[in-house]
C-alpha cells in the first residue's frame, strides 16, 4: 500500500539564530486538508518553525537552516525555488491584523495586482469569493471602497485571511491569528478555520490550549527547540505520552 | 500548590468522605443482617439520604470544575473518574439500604445453617474487602491493586451462581423458612451487584492512572471464545 504524500514535511531539520540552536532535529509530516496546531511555551521554536514553511526567516541575520522542508514532496529551500512563487502556495496570517492602508477591495486583490492581473471581472470575482470564504462578505459587500482600517479588529483579521485566500494558496500558516481578538471574533476565526480545512492545509500556532483542542486535527508540542510530541489532537489532550506535554497542557509547567 | 491541584484535592477529599460513609453503611448492613437489629437497619435506611447528598454535591463539584478549569489529560481523566466512581458509590449506598430493608424483615437473626450453606458471610466479607482495597487503590494511585480487585470479583460471582440451587434445596427441605431464604437470596444478589460496582470503580482507577479503558474487556474475551 502506498503511503499518502504528506502536504508539508520537515526532515532532520535544524535551525540556528547565530550560535543559538533554535530547532533541534525536527521530523514531522502533515497531511493535506488537516489543521495542525503548534503549541509550546514562548521561545520554544514553534513560530520559527511555522515561518520556515514560507521562508519568512530568510532575511534574519545569522539565521541558518539545515535539513529539508518539503511542500508536496519538493524541498522549498532548494536554490531554484522562487520565494514569491512559494508564497502563492503558502499564505500567512499574523497575530495582529495588518491590513494595508487601502480600501477593502484593494487589500483583497493586492496579491493579484502584484502578479499583474488587471482584468476587472477577475479581480471582482476573486474579491467576492475570497471575502465569502473568509466569512466577511455579508458585512462589507456594500462598503468595498471603504478604508480597511475602518474595520474592527476581528473584521481586519478576516480581511487578512481573505487577502491570503485570494492568491489561491493550498497551505495557510497562522501565527496566533486570534490572540488579539475578543471572544466573538475569536469564535468567528475558529469557525472559519473549521470551514477552510475542507480546501486548505492549515498550520496554526496558538497559546490557547482550548483553541488548539477545538480547531486542530493534529497537535505538535514544542519545548526548547525540540518537537516533544506530535499526535492526534484528541490523543494529545486526553492521554499525552510525554510527561512534558502533560505538564504543559495541564498548566503545571516549570 | 497550584489552584487546580487545590480544587482536585477538594474533590478527592469529598469523594473519600462519601467512600467512608458508604463503607460504614455496608458494614452496618452486614451487622443488621446477622443480628436482625431493627434499629440499626432503620438508621441505615435513614443515612442513605446523606449518601445521596454526597452524590449531588460531588456531581456539582465536577460540573463546576469542568466549567471553570476545562481540564485536559490526567486532570480530565481524574474528574471523569470521580464522576463515575461517585455514581457507583451512590448505587452501593442504595444496595446497603436495600440490605437493611431486608434485614428489617428478619424477626430473628438468619440461621447459621442457612448462612453456611449459602456462604453469605464469606461473600459479604469478600465484598467489603474488595470495597476497602479499591479505596486504597484510588488513594495510592495504584492501578495494579485495582486490577487485583477486579480479579476478586470472581469469588462473588461463584458464590452467587451457586446460591439459587442451594436456596431452592433449603426451601424444599424447610418449607417453613421460605421467606427467610428468599430474603437472604435477595441479599446475595445485591452483594453480587456490589462486586460489579466495585469492579466499575476499579476500572475507573485504571482509566485515570493509565489512560486505558479496561471495562467490557471480559465481554470481548467471551465473544472471542
Amino acid at each position: 500500500m502506498s503511503k499518502k504524500q504528506p502536504k508539508l514535511e520537515a526532515r532532520d531539520l535544524n535551525a540556528y539564530y547565530g550560535d543559538f540552536h533554535a530547532l533541534k532535529n525536527i521530523n514531522i509530516a502533515m497531511e493535506e486538508k488537516n489543521v495542525t496546531a503548534f503549541i509550546g511555551p514562548s521561545g520554544c521554536g514553534k513560530s520559527t518553525f511555522l515561518r520556515l514553511f514560507n521562508r519568512m526567516n530568510d532575511y534574519i541575520d545569522g539565521f541558518k537552516v539545515e535539513g529539508n522542508i518539503l511542500l508536496d514532496g519538493n524541498d522549498i529551500y532548494q536554490k531554484d525555488v522562487r520565494v514569491d512563487e512559494l508564497r502563492k502556495q503558502v499564505g500567512m496570517v499574523f497575530q495582529k491584523p495588518n491590513p494595508f492602508p487601502k480600501t477593502i477591495f484593494e487589500n483583497v486583490v493586492y496579491g493579484l495586482r502584484i502578479q499583474g492581473i488587471k482584468n476587472k471581472a477577475v479581480l471582482e470575482e476573486t474579491a467576492e469569493r475570497s471575502l465569502r470564504d473568509a466569512a466577511l462578505w455579508d458585512e462589507v459587500k456594500d462598503n468595498l471602497n471603504k478604508s480597511a482600517l475602518a474595520l474592527s479588529g476581528g473584521q481586519q483579521q478576516r480581511l487578512c485571511i481573505a487577502r491570503a485566500l485570494a492568491i489561491s494558496p493550498s497551505v495557510i500558516l497562522m501565527d496566533e491569528p486570534a490572540s488579539a481578538l475578543d471572544p466573538i471574533s475569536t469564535a468567528k476565526i475558529e469557525e472559519l478555520i473549521y470551514e477552510l480545512k475542507n480546501d486548505y492545509t492549515i498550520v496554526i500556532v496558538t497559546h490557547n490550549m482550548q483553541q488548539a483542542g477545538r480547531v486542530s486535527d493534529y497537535t505538535a508540542f514544542f519545548y526548547m527547540g525540540e518537537l516533544v510530541e506530535f499526535n492526534k489532537t484528541k490523543t494529545m489532550f486526553t492521554s499525552p505520552k510525554d510527561e512534558r506535554t502533560q505538564n504543559y497542557i495541564t498548566g503545571r509547567f516549570g | 500548590m497550584p489552584h487546580i491541584d487545590v480544587e482536585l484535592e477538594r474533590l478527592k477529599t469529598k469523594l473519600l468522605e462519601m467512600w467512608d460513609l458508604v463503607e460504614y453503611q455496608l458494614q452496618s448492613g452486614r451487622e443488621a443482617m446477622l443480628t436482625a437489629d431493627q434499629e440499626l437497619a432503620k438508621q441505615i435506611v435513614k443515612r442513605d439520604k446523606k449518601v445521596n447528598q454526597f452524590d449531588v454535591k460531588i456531581d456539582r463539584m465536577c460540573e463546576n470544575f469542568f466549567a471553570l478549569f476545562t481540564p485536559v489529560a490526567v486532570d480530565l481523566r481524574m474528574v471523569l473518574a470521580v464522576l463515575k466512581i461517585n455514581a457507583n458509590l451512590e448505587r452501593i449506598g442504595d444496595t446497603a439500604e436495600g440490605i437493611a430493608r431486608f434485614a428489617q424483615k428478619f424477626e430473628t437473626p438468619v440461621h447459621s445453617d442457612l448462612l453456611e450453606l449459602t456462604q453469605a458471610i464469606p461473600m459479604y466479607d469478600e465484598a467489603l474487602a474488595m470495597f476497602a482495597e479499591c479505596r486504597v487503590a484510588f488513594i495510592s494511585n495504584d492501578p495494579k491493586l485495582a486490577k487485583a480487585v477486579i480479579k476478586r470479583d470472581k469469588t462473588l460471582n461463584k458464590i452467587y451462581r451457586k446460591s439459587d440451587a442451594v436456596a431452592t434445596k433449603f426451601m424444599q427441605q424447610n418449607p417453613d423458612r421460605i421467606s427467610e431464604a428468599l430474603a437472604l437470596l435477595s441479599i446475595i444478589k445485591k452483594l453480587e451487584r456490589v462486586g460489579d460496582q466495585v469492579t466499575n470503580i476499579a476500572e475507573e482507577v485504571i482509566f485515570y492512572r493509565e489512560a486505558k479503558v479496561v471495562k467490557h474487556k471480559q465481554d470481548k474475551k467471551k465473544k472471542k471464545d
